[in-house]
């Protein structure tokens, strides 16, 4: 041991340093983000119950089983469906609030202050909320709708939002937007402040009226905080599990349940086909993922 | 009076000019569209409240108030099986989760800012990666890796938690650190206080705000998290899950008791807007600077 060098000995510790501080961080993804997905794939090839009992390797059965449910393909659209309107609508939402949070006007603290309550809420609990808004005897929803006359008979059929799968999931996405509209309508904030004031001023000499240069000088600055704002909405919204557990826990049947909820409910009857859905939807979110970077980046390149 | 004073302000206004009348009617009118905007933000959470504090016999009668307001929702929430086991298990799963990852972040994010090594990048890539993935994607491997485990849920939820919100931490303090300048610290050193001393009396009260912020966000998202916690906490006496879980018990299967559900939600949500209202502002850039860089 004495005789090995100095500087060789020093060299070897020093690759060793940088673990020393990153190694805490490292071990901690690797456990509970990295492992877990070696285990759902793993899972995905057994036969396990809902009880959680390996009954054996079980091939790609699992998979071969869940493109055969009937529910499997709907479920997929309806996701799909389900995190474009979402987000979409969020984004657009979004860009016309930001823009009246950023005009200056008395009060104006308070007023973006009351705007992040959705955000630092709970989710589940924002959704319960409308769940009992929406109650058809007794909700406030219905009960105001009453009032104006568009619900006819308070407990009526045409009371049961949440009954219907079509109104179902109109409500719930709207609920999915409004809980998305702080953080999208902060991002795009945060982006206006970042543009110059001098930017304006050099479109108002050119003659662009407002709304032209809006779209001529603002949207294109904003592009940055859109595409970051999207992304992570996008991810958020695929994910999003508790407004439609709570509100219709995917029901009727599964005919308002998305790939999260559909994966939740397989794994209480089936935890190896429930496993081989997580696969799916992890492939799904990265496919989602690579796609919008690459359609991003190749309509970057078209516009230069 | 006031009838006969109110004409007088307006002509002087219009006599100054006439352009420059129209300019608090504009601002009025933005102020006006914000207020009411705010108030449709704010109207769910006040319908919470209308609702924790109505009586119970009056939860079935179809009217928007109710005819005066109890707080006896509030107050029977700690009896029995009470409210007060849920919210300690999720303050030691929100604080547990908080401490890990303030530990695990702050080294890795200070030694990120300051030095350039072999695989930095592949680091910064892996933690921009976990932010991608929520839990709900992977809950089945979760459920399984934990359950084989043997881990108390508690200690589970702790570790998961703290897991899934690292990536925010490390991109905060990351950010934090690298707009310190070297020299300051270098500084420091030199002037005696050694590289532990200039950390710990130059560097972290400079990131103070970020290291708040890692916190603040860390525990609120912890607190409310909750699919992880329903499906690890599946079987446990009320007691030991998690608030969110434990406010679900409240809806049974033939009815829902939506009065003391709405009062444990306001218990849980208005410590946590609180919260949040301090660190607002710095929460966007550090969701952001990740995707950015």
């Amino acid at each position: 041991m004495v005789s090995m060098p100095a500087a060789l000995r020093r060299l070897k510790l020093g690759r060793l340093v940088p673990l020393l501080w990153l190694g805490p961080a490292i071990a901690l993804i690797g456990v509970v983000v990295l492992w877990p997905v070696v285990v759902m794939v793993q899972s995905s090839f057994q036969q396990i119950g809902g009880e959680g009992f390996v009954a054996g390797y079980n091939g790609t059965k699992n998979y071969t089983r869940l493109f055969d449910q009937p529910d499997f393909i709907p479920v997929l659209l309806r996701t799909l469906i389900w995190v474009v309107v979402v987000v979409a609508v969020t984004v657009l939402i979004s860009l016309a609030l930001a823009q009246l949070f950023h005009q200056r006007f008395p009060g104006r603290r308070v007023a973006r202050w009351a705007l992040i309550i959705p955000w630092a809420a709970s989710v589940m609990m924002t959704a319960l909320i409308f769940k009992w808004a929406l109650d058809p005897n007794v909700g406030v929803i219905n009960v105001i709708l009453h009032h104006l006359g568009v619900v006819r008979q308070l407990g009526s059929s045409q009371a049961d939002w949440l009954g219907n799968p079509t109104s179902a999931l109109a409500w719930m996405m709207g609920v999915a937007i409004f809980v998305s509209l702080p953080f999208t309508t902060y991002a795009i904030l945060s982006g206006l402040q970042g543009i110059p004031g001098d930017v304006y001023e050099a479109a108002s000499i050119d003659g662009a009226t407002s709304w032209k240069g809006y779209l001529a000088v603002t949207l294109p600055l904003l592009r940055p905080a859109i595409l970051v704002a999207t992304l992570i909405n996008v991810i958020n919204v695929f994910n999003s599990f508790p407004i439609i557990w709570e509100m219709t826990r995917g029901g009727p049947g599964y005919e308002t349940a998305t790939s999260t909820i559909y994966m939740v409910e397989l794994k209480q009857g089936n935890v190896g086909q429930s496993a081989s859905m997580s696969v799916i939807n992890f492939l799904l979110v990265i496919v989602i993922v690579l796609v919008y970077l690459s359609t991003t980046r190749w309509k970057e390149q078209v516009d230069q | 009076v006031i009838t006969t004073t109110e004409p007088a302000p307006r002509i002087a206004a219009r006599a100054r000019s006439a352009p420059r009348a129209r300019r608090p009617l504009r601002t009025w009118l933005f102020a006006g569209a914000a207020y009411l905007v705010a108030l449709i933000f704010l109207l769910p959470y006040l319908e919470m409240l209308v609702m924790a504090g109505r009586p119970n016999n009056e939860l079935g009668k179809p009217t928007i108030f109710p005819s005066h307001f109890t707080f006896s929702n509030f107050t029977t929430l700690w009896s029995g099986d009470g409210l007060g086991g849920s919210i300690g298990t999720s303050l030691q799963i929100a604080a547990g989760a908080t401490v890990i990852v303030l530990l695990v972040a702050l080294p890795a994010a200070y030694y990120t800012a300051r030095r350039k090594f072999r695989g930095r990048t592949a680091f910064l890539l892996l933690v921009l990666a976990t932010q991608m993935f929520q839990p709900a994607a992977m809950l089945v491997g979760i459920q399984r890796e934990f359950i084989n485990f043997g881990l108390p849920p508690t200690l589970s939820l702790i570790v998961v938690n703290a897991g899934f919100n690292l990536a925010f931490a490390v991109w905060i303090l990351n950010a934090f650190f690298s707009s310190i300048p070297v020299e300051l610290e270098e500084a420091a050193m030199v002037e005696g206080l050694g590289r532990v001393g200039a950390l710990l009396r130059i560097t972290l009260p400079l990131a103070a705000p970020g290291i708040v912020t890692a916190l603040i966000f860390t525990f609120i998202a912890a607190w409310n998290e909750f699919l992880v916690a329903l499906t690890l906490s599946l079987g446990q006496s009320p007691s030991q899950q998690p608030l969110p879980v434990a406010i679900n018990n409240y809806i049974g299967q033939y009815s829902v008791d939506w009065g003391h559900l709405f009062a444990a939600g306001l218990v849980a949500t208005v410590p946590v807007i609180i919260l949040f209202a301090f660190i607002e502002r710095r929460v966007v850039s550090g969701l952001t600077a990740g995707a950015v860089k």
